[in-house]
């Protein structure tokens, strides 16, 4: 809904003896824009507000549209444009060109000439603008400005004082956009620079965008400084694969490496803005345990070692193959990583290679009732996107902690906020700092009280949801029994509109690609017979298993017991499932595991066959944002030891004699496309039936709340030690009442041991607005995470002071 | 002698005339009755009919900018008092608030009122503690004498003032500077518009007076807007203190009708240090560009300084005679503004660290006639070209002092360095102190 300014707001000005009709309040570097004139600037940046403070983009204003010139030239990038106002730049203006020279020449006379090896040079705004817009030999012999260099403003970004313009892109950004003003202007005058405070270091998970946005080599990364040379590196525009947000961004490489990723400009997305974890995690695929080939299981019954042992790609399509046939019955689990052509190829190997509907995309907890949420809402919706985010007058967070979990729909609210258009409304234990951030109102909700919570909402007058309204419901509203349908309720009593917003990139294209148990790819139920055909026909084959399969939890049980005896396992940790002891019993009880993975993970360790799986960077693919906005992206690097999850799967179909008819992602997408979206009857989803009881705490116990924080231990944060090193510390959080008792008047740091039915883990303790008899944890920031070493989903732990 | 007209400085040589009770002797709060008695509005056109202007150098009639205030928007309107005086040469409002600090708070008072304003701020240079307690002390009086607080002496109006204390920069003085360090913040100037008078002091209507325009306006309520126009020149109203300093025999605060001549004001102070003649000075701080000898019959107005390419200014007159080395002068003061530039924009903070590093070297007579103009085109790209006011005086000394004075540059690069004995010129020198 981008709005398109109305005639009536057009403004007429003459740029450069050239007419333009621009809208109301637009300014004058952006009117000039218009007609193609780039006048040179460095702290105006069209998503922060004005400051006016570099006075490079000077212009002349022989008329200000009252007949009158202004005596002095004028900032463009304060000036808004008036009627009948007549701009000259420096294009025709002489006094306006001496202007910007001038103040090049001052910006360059404490600014070292270390071109050579900034890590900006190349591709730096001041370095370009001074060749454009400055003179060619420095008047300037004398003493230039130096600092000692360089200044950590936090573990991953430097500051080069020296270089610095004091533009204040980086101190607007930070207050503007991210709401973490963590860095400031200090000193004055020619000793003015960005500074820091000693004990709180630029703890911001946004803080990469800063150094992009500098428009000289003053902000570096610990990461990439002095790796490489900008005319050294291409390009390639991508998607970030670490949330469900779609992030654009552009992958420089070199050499088959890439050296760093940028924010990429995509305004009904991200905008020019990603999270730290979009930019700097991308090591994973360069770890030491990178599969570089695929392995096979030397059986001891055949003389082997029962060790892997490397193999060809078609004895092991060969092994798999006749593995599985021997297996018996088997099922596949997918993880978040997969992109939905992936999703698509899984979810058909499943249907027509193993015969099954067993098969499930959600390695996490789940439920039957989020099953039925997802085949009967979610597939085939786009209710909601970013824009309509800024135009809602309501926004209701449930499940969903958006600066951890969706981090470019943070940055979206917290703009929407700002505005002050649109009010957040979390459901939630406690204000986290992004509901501080985006000046969100808290409804204390316990864990297990989310469906009352959100019925409650629909008569709720402050929060007045309306049809202007929207419902964000993140993924974790599966561990709370009748939640989904509660929300689903919400939006249709008030007429808000609803959207699930997962965790990982892949799920949403999972749903679509129909890698659950109920339902095949383009929202078509399993159990509408009509569609069952309509997939058969459009797969060439017979006809589909017709009975809804197993999901997660049950093919777990099912391979524990020997129902099942085969499974297909791509990118699943079973740490982030529901019970991970029970998952690796259950793959160690499986009589044949074929395991697709990018590195020896603790799955592919117990696999009977291991296929090496390229990473997103390696293999073109589609990620389908929470949204239901498909983000295409190309191979960046052609990488031939390892493949995607489409060509390994047709591999193995082949060999199991059920050729699924394709073998690139780019097969897959014409295949999707041609299969098309279901547009027969959809199921309706069922106020789920058995009422399970509510987590409630055992007596002198907590129920846990969790969710994972943006940086944490995942493995797609591996080998990034910097990006590391600004996560949020992992700490266990309890009202001050329970604070209180617990330790009383302790000064310093408190520190508990947490026992769940899991095990007990050791965490400093801080105080929240919690409400009484419930604990938060980060759910993967110590050992392997909350549902490991702590407790189960809905279980209740205990504390007690360490 | 009767060229003077006291009337701020009327009281200053009164016993302890900074108590209220040595205030109200005088007849002190009895103009603040009055305007109790008046329509805020009326107060609002009689101080327009005076004539008065800003006494803090930019000469914006007073009445004017109370007009701007827009009284339909609902939030609260606040007076806010510029006591940041830190113009090099300027000595008016330090001793006012020293000596007479009620002669503020009367007309603190009934400017709010007039602007209705029931919160009223005076920001005061942080440097000078012994004004800021005597002001705190006067506060505290004017409190306990329920001239301040709630329901005014029974008009019904409330008012409370809150003396603020600066932390020491220039640029404060600047009115939306002043406003982001009142706040709290970091004390830069602010993007404009939004002005004051719309969104000043927390996004609020704001009028930011200097003290000596706030102090004049309780006698232009006791005697009448016409007593106050009859007094100085046709545009230029009123009285004003003039403060005296350098080579002079009686530096100080002199207060005269604006209009006075510099040679009617040097013939009050007794003249120029005894056997030496006026070389340069200047008419408002070092900020307005300096003038000559050729100039003492200028009038003090601020048409007659601006027709003499100048400024009236804070009426700050500076006075240097010929043992003054122009060259010396300028780079003091250019480094002052290096040391007060804000940093915020490009061409004042660069700016400044250049011309200290040209300019002294010019002193120390290296360099060439070619970095004359190299100083003037650096002057060019800086003046106007920067975010505020400040960098314009920044180049003000320089560029006069090259207009008139260019020769004595080149003098220091023909000796080798500055030709001037430096002691000459202190006040030591005329008791035969060897160079």
């Amino acid at each position: 809904m981008t709005t398109t300014p109305e005639k009536t707001s057009l403004v007429n000005v003459t740029i450069d003896g050239i007419q333009v009709s621009v809208p109301k309040d637009t300014l004058v570097i952006r009117a000039a824009e218009q007609v193609g004139v780039q006048v040179p600037r460095f702290c105006d940046h069209p998503l922060l507000a004005p400051v006016g403070a570099c006075r490079q983009c000077l212009v002349d204003i022989p008329d200000a549209g009252n007949g009158k010139a202004i005596p002095k030239p004028q900032a463009s990038c304060t000036l808004p444009v008036a009627e009948g106002m007549v701009v000259q730049t420096q294009v025709t203006s002489p006094v306006a060109d001496k202007a910007q020279q001038g103040v090049m020449e001052f910006l360059l006379i404490n600014h070292p000439l270390d071109c050579a090896v900034c890590d900006k040079g190349g591709e730096c705004p001041l370095q370009n603008q001074a060749m454009s817009n400055g003179r060619a030999e420095t008047r300037f012999d004398g003493v230039k400005r130096t600092f000692p260099k360089p200044i950590a403003l936090s573990a991953q970004v430097l500051l080069d004082r020296e270089r610095c313009i004091v533009c204040q892109r980086c101190t607007r950004f930070t207050d503007e956009i991210a709401g973490d003003p963590f860095i400031a202007l200090i000193e004055r005058g020619a000793s003015q620079q960005i500074g820091v405070a000693d004990d709180a270091p630029f703890l911001s998970y946004f803080s990469g965008n800063t150094i992009q946005i500098c428009p000289v080599g003053a902000l570096t990364s610990a990461e990439y400084r002095f790796r490489s040379r900008p005319f050294d590196l291409v390009s390639t525009p991508s998607v970030a694969e670490h949330d469900a947000c779609g992030a654009a961004i552009r992958i420089d490489h070199r050499r088959g490496k890439v050296m760093r990723r940028l924010a990429g400009n995509d305004p009904e997305v991200n905008e020019e803005w990603i999270s730290d974890k979009d930019r700097f995690a991308f090591h994973y695929a360069r770890q030491d345990d990178r599969l570089a080939h695929p392995m096979v299981r030397d059986l001891v019954e055949d003389g082997g070692d029962g060790q892997l042992r490397p193999a060809s790609w078609p004895e092991a399509f060969a092994v798999a193959a006749n593995g599985l046939r021997a297996a018996g019955a088997s099922a596949v689990l997918t993880g978040g990583r997969v992109t939905a052509e992936d999703a698509y190829a899984y979810s058909k190997f499943a249907r027509v290679a193993l015969g099954t509907n067993d098969v499930d995309f959600r390695a996490r907890p789940h439920s039957a009732e989020e099953a039925e949420f997802l085949s009967s809402f979610v597939a085939l919706s786009n209710h909601v996107d970013y824009t309509d985010l800024e135009t809602a007058s309501v926004v209701v967070l449930a499940g969903l902690e958006p600066e951890d979990e969706a981090a470019t729909i943070f940055l979206r609210l917290r703009k929407a906020t700002r505005n002050g258009t649109t009010r957040v409304v979390a459901l939630a234990p406690f204000t986290t700092r992004g509901l501080e951030k985006m000046a969100g109102r808290l409804i204390v909700t316990m864990p297990g009280d989310e469906a009352a919570a959100l019925r409650a909402l629909a008569d709720d007058g402050e929060t007045a949801l309306d049809a202007g309204g929207v419902i964000l419901v993140g993924e974790r509203l599966a561990q709370s029994h009748g939640a989904l349908t509660a929300a689903l309720e919400l939006a249709k009593t008030t007429g808000a509109r609803l959207a699930w917003v997962p965790r990982r990139a892949g799920d949403r294209g999972a749903v679509e690609a129909g890698c659950l148990p109920n339902l095949l790819p383009g929202g078509r139920p399993i159990t509408d017979a009509a569609a069952r055909v309509d997939a058969a026909t459009a797969w060439g084959t017979g006809s589909l298993p017709a009975a809804a399969g197993r999901d997660g939890n049950a093919i777990i049980a099912a391979l524990t017991t020997g129902e099942l005896g085969g499974l297909v396992i791509g990118g699943v940790d079973p740490a982030d499932t529901t019970d991970p002891a029970a998952t690796l019993a259950a793959i160690d009880a499986a009589r044949f595991v074929v395991s697709l993975e990018q590195r020896l993970t603790d799955v592919a360790a117990r696999a009977d066959v291991v296929f090496p799986v390229a990473p997103v960077s390696d293999k073109a693919g589609t990620f389908v944002t929470w949204e239901g906005r498909p983000r295409p992206f190309d191979a960046v690097f052609a990488n031939p030891a390892s493949l995607p999850d489409v060509r390994i799967l047709a591999g193995i179909a082949q060999q199991l004699g059920a050729p699924l008819g394709f073998k690139t992602p780019h097969e897959v997408r014409t295949e999707m496309e041609s299969m098309g979206p279901w547009d027969g009857p959809r199921p309706s989803l069922d106020s789920p039936q058995e009422p399970k009881k509510k987590p409630r705490a055992k007596a002198g116990g907590f129920v846990l709340s969790t969710w994972k924080q943006l940086l944490d231990k995942g493995v797609m944060q591996d080998g990034d030690v910097h990006l590391a090193a600004t996560a949020r510390p992992a700490v266990a959080r309890i009202n001050a009442a329970a604070y209180d008792e617990l330790f009383g008047m302790l000064e310093g740091v408190a520190t508990a041991i947490l026992t769940g039915d899991r095990g007990a883990v050791t965490l400093p303790v801080e105080v929240a607005d919690l409400p009484d008899g419930v604990v938060w944890v980060p759910a993967n920031s110590f050992g392997r995470g909350v549902l490991a070493d702590l407790a189960s989903p809905g279980s209740s732990v205990t504390i007690k002071g360490a | 002698m009767d060229m003077l007209t006291p009337v701020l400085t009327d009281n200053w040589d009164q016993d302890r005339a900074w108590t209220l009770a040595a205030y109200e002797k005088q007849g002190g709060y009895g103009a603040m009755k009055k305007a109790f008695t008046m329509a805020p509005d009326d107060i609002i056109t009689a101080v327009k009919d005076s004539g008065l202007r800003g006494r803090g150098g930019a000469g914006f009639p007073t009445g004017m900018k109370w007009g701007f205030i827009p009284q339909d928007n609902p939030k609260p309107k606040y007076l806010v008092v510029n006591a940041d005086e830190s113009e090099p040469g300027t000595c008016k409002d330090i001793p006012l608030m020293m000596a007479s600090p009620h002669t503020l708070l009367e007309g603190v008072i009934i400017s709010s009122f007039a602007i209705r304003a029931n919160h009223a701020f005076i920001y005061v240079r942080g440097e000078v503690l012994h004004v800021v307690r005597r002001l705190q002390h006067a506060v505290q009086e004017a409190y306990l004498a329920g001239l301040l607080g709630k329901n005014i002496q029974g008009s019904g109006y409330d008012l409370d003032v809150v003396v603020h204390a600066g932390a020491g920069a220039y640029i404060c003085g600047e009115e939306t500077a002043l406003l982001e360090g009142l706040e709290g913040r970091r004390g830069q100037p602010r993007l404009r518009p939004p002005f004051p008078a719309v969104a000043g002091l927390y996004a609020s209507p704001t009028v930011i007076n200097n003290v000596e325009s706030i102090a004049s306006v309780p006698s232009i309520i006791a005697n009448g807007a016409d007593w106050f126009a009859s007094m100085g020149t046709e545009k230029s109203k009123g009285y004003g203190i003039f403060s005296l300093s350098g080579h002079v025999t009686k530096p100080g605060a002199y207060e005269a009708p604006l209009g006075i001549t510099l040679r009617q004001l040097i013939d009050l102070a007794g003249g120029m240090r005894a056997g030496h003649q006026l070389k340069f000075w200047t008419p408002g701080g070092s900020s307005t560009p300096m003038l000559t000898d050729e100039h003492l019959d200028v009038p003090l107005d601020f048409e007659g300084v601006g027709a003499a390419g100048s400024m009236l200014g804070t009426r700050a007159l500076q006075l240097f005679d010929e043992t003054t080395c122009v060259v010396g002068a300028v780079l003091r003061w250019t480094e002052f503004y290096k040391h007060e530039s804000c940093g915020k924009c490009t061409p004042c903070r660069e700016g400044t660290w250049w011309l200290v590093q040209t300019l002294s070297k010019l002193e120390k007579g290296q360099g060439t006639e070619d970095d004359l103009d190299l100083l003037l085109d650096q002057c060019d790209n800086i003046a106007g070209r920067s975010f505020c006011a400040l960098a314009d005086g920044a180049t003000s000394p320089i560029v006069s002092s090259i207009k008139y004075f260019r020769d004595e540059y080149i003098a220091h690069l023909r000796h080798g360095g500055c030709p001037f004995d430096p002691a000459a010129s202190t006040v030591f020198a005329s008791h035969g102190a060897p160079a």
